[in-house]
């Protein structure tokens, strides 16, 4: 563990700073509570509001759980895993179901999580309506104002369009009946999992300064038409290790012939269930 | 499998880090490059990188720079994320730049002037021939010297304002902003505008400064003064109760001066744009200064219509630490939202294919 740097690397006023937005975020499900983002020393894009809030959140008894694309040992994954580990000496796993913190880049793990855990999104862009709007000062006044439109019409476009919604991750929720919200660039496929989760779900923006929250059991709606619900989807294959039919996959280029394998994105799914004895012949 | 070999891995990160400090080094017989001699003599270097990395240092902001292999934004990242770790002591009374001891210091709207135009230290009138000379050790010869000048140099701006020609400063409004703190919100007052130009990717503002003489939201500047030099800072302890010099800083100030036709209120009067940079950097104290009186067009009255006019456009764009984060995150993974890209479209091209054999 690398000294010289508080616990957990912020300083505790930071910190302190960072659990306020975390609280008031908490008590207004999906609004962008502004913070005093700083500069970490990883680089913007590469989690640091997500890193923030779980600096400010995290304790000596901890067991954090890293994630990027369902994985934990993609880089970047590593790389934060590594940070706390330096800096916060907190113990490490890759099980979904013993961390008590799961920070996570672009996916919801498989396993339902519980009320005693908390997991932390890492999001480039907090702003659901940036695409149609980019004026931040006028997306927050939409917000205000309930003002979703834009985005119902964006939807009923792209149906007369293309027959359904083209939207096929960050999908936009409706949080507790009231906020428009970016669920991070997720798969829509995990959309479902953010309705009336147990855990407590935390948002951060470094780059953008923003923190939001879904507190538990909250109600989170994929936003859509009676006559055109919203489906998740997944690629049509079981996986290629476990044989899971109900997983999000990762389509992996085998050879240059057209060759492909699907297997689970989230690696400790997969992994569990290949310890159990599944295996993709038990799929079919 | 080859599953397994796309993901990453501990192992992978600390041989890319081992290469990495090799590539830094480059060829080991020759000598390593020393901190103290990209202090002396990559000044510039060493300034753009404390300005955009907001922290007056040069032995830091050399370091920064040999860790950075000399790519000045990773440099100015490596001070930012330092920064922001160190304890807040004092907060430093407003520089006076009216009583810096300038090294250079010119004006292009008057001939002469009281204090006298001083060329300094410039590459302004150099031919840019490559000078081989300089491949080889060397020593140049010792420039001509004079006894320092102790007439007072006043700021041109002062000089047209004793005629009430030129706006006054503006009072400020409380106590000043800081967006290192607080997130920034909009509109932003003109303290957190000129704090966050001041720290701004030089290129950034050069290409807006540039593209306001161009027309987007145009408006004929003067280099009303340029000066370039030392300037005590001073912070006033509140166990003392005085203010204290805790040391000199160089800085180059631009005052741009623009006219404007007035209003029902204002009288025809000069307006300014000031741009303000640490170390010796005009080119980005004059950008700074140009985007700087566009981005006023709101408070002026003038159509704000280009980009160099958008508060927030600017502001949420010049940081280029920022910046360079959001663009090269594209590198990290993003197969998981590129899976979900691919089951769409195949999904779109199956019902299109679809919809064109029913046609047929």
């Amino acid at each position: 563990m690398n000294t010289g740097y508080n616990f957990a690397y912020l300083d505790e006023q930071t910190k302190r700073m960072v659990r306020r937005a975390i609280l008031k975020a908490v008590a207004v499900p999906g609004h962008q509570v502004p913070f005093g983002s700083r500069e970490m020393p990883l680089p913007y894009g590469w989690g640091t509001g997500g890193i923030q809030i779980t600096a400010s959140i995290i304790g000596p008894g901890d067991v954090l759980k890293v994630i990027d694309q369902g994985a934990d040992d993609t880089t970047n994954a590593v790389s934060i895993r590594r940070f706390f580990a330096r800096t916060a000496g907190v113990a490490p796993t890759t099980r979904t179901e013993h961390a008590t913190i799961i920070q996570t880049r672009h996916r919801i793990p498989e396993k339902t999580l519980r009320e005693d855990q908390i997991i932390v999104y890492q999001v480039p862009q907090p702003e659901p309506l940036s695409r149609l709007e980019p004026s931040r000062a006028e997306t927050r006044r939409m917000h205000a104002l309930s003002e979703y439109g834009l985005m119902q019409v964006k939807l009923y476009e792209d149906i007369t369009r293309y027959g359904h919604v083209a939207i096929s991750y960050d999908y936009p929720v409706m949080v507790n009946f009231r906020y428009l919200m970016a669920p991070s660039p997720i798969p829509a496929f995990d959309n479902p999992k953010l309705h009336m989760m147990p855990a407590l779900q935390l948002f951060g923006a470094g780059r953008e300064k923003r923190i939001y929250a879904v507190p538990p059991w909250t109600d989170v709606r994929s936003l859509d038409f009676d006559d055109h619900p919203f489906r998740a989807t997944r690629a049509p294959h079981p996986c290629g290790l476990c044989g899971a039919t109900d997983s999000y996959l990762d389509e992996v280029v085998v050879d240059d012939r057209g060759g492909r394998l699907f297997v689970c994105s989230d690696t400790d799914h997969c992994e569990t269930r290949r310890q159990a004895g599944a295996n993709p012949l038990a799929a079919e | 499998m080859a599953y397994v070999a796309v993901k990453g891995g501990e192992r992978a990160i600390d041989n890319a880090h081992a290469w990495l400090a090799e590539a830094r080094r480059g060829n080991p017989s020759v000598a390593g490059i020393t901190t103290a001699q990209i202090a002396g003599q990559l000044g510039r270097a060493v300034d753009r990188t404390m300005a955009e990395g907001s922290l007056y240092d040069r032995e830091l902001a050399a370091l920064a720079i040999k860790q950075a292999q000399g790519d000045l934004i990773e440099a100015a990242f490596l001070l930012r994320a330092y920064r922001t770790t160190l304890p807040r002591f004092a907060h430093a009374a407003p520089v006076d730049t009216g009583s810096m001891q300038v090294c250079r210091r010119i004006s292009a709207i008057y001939k002469d002037l009281p204090g006298g135009q001083l060329l300094g230290p410039t590459y302004d009138y150099t031919h840019r021939l490559l000078d081989f000379s300089l491949a080889t050790e060397g020593v140049p010869p010792a420039a001509p010297e004079a006894p320092a000048a102790h007439e007072k140099m006043p700021r041109v701006a002062d000089i047209l304002a004793q005629e009430g020609l030129i706006e006054p400063d503006s009072e400020p409004e409380g106590e000043p902003g800081d967006l290192t703190r607080d997130p920034l919100a909009f509109p932003a007052g003109r303290d957190l505008r000129l704090q966050a130009l001041a720290r701004g990717d030089e290129g950034f503002l050069l290409a807006l400064g540039y593209s306001t003489q161009r027309g987007w939201g145009g408006s004929h500047p003067f280099v009303g003064e340029i000066r370039v030099g030392e300037t005590a800072v001073e912070i006033t302890p509140p166990e003392l109760g005085f203010p204290i010099d805790i040391g000199d800083v160089t800085l180059t100030e631009c005052q741009m001066v623009t006219q404007f036709k007035g209003s029902k209120t204002v009288p025809p009067q000069f307006t300014r744009g000031y741009g303000l940079a640490f170390g010796h950097a005009e080119r980005k104290a004059m950008a700074m200064a140009l985007v700087d009186r566009a981005l006023r067009a709101g408070e002026l009255g003038e159509d704000a219509t280009a980009p160099a006019q958008n508060v927030e456009f600017v502001l949420s764009h010049c940081d280029n630490i920022e910046a360079t984060g959001f663009v090269e995150h594209l590198k990290l993974p993003h197969y998981v939202d590129f899976q979900s890209e691919l089951e769409t479209l195949r999904r779109l091209r199956a019902e299109a294919a679809g919809l064109a054999e029913t046609a047929e």
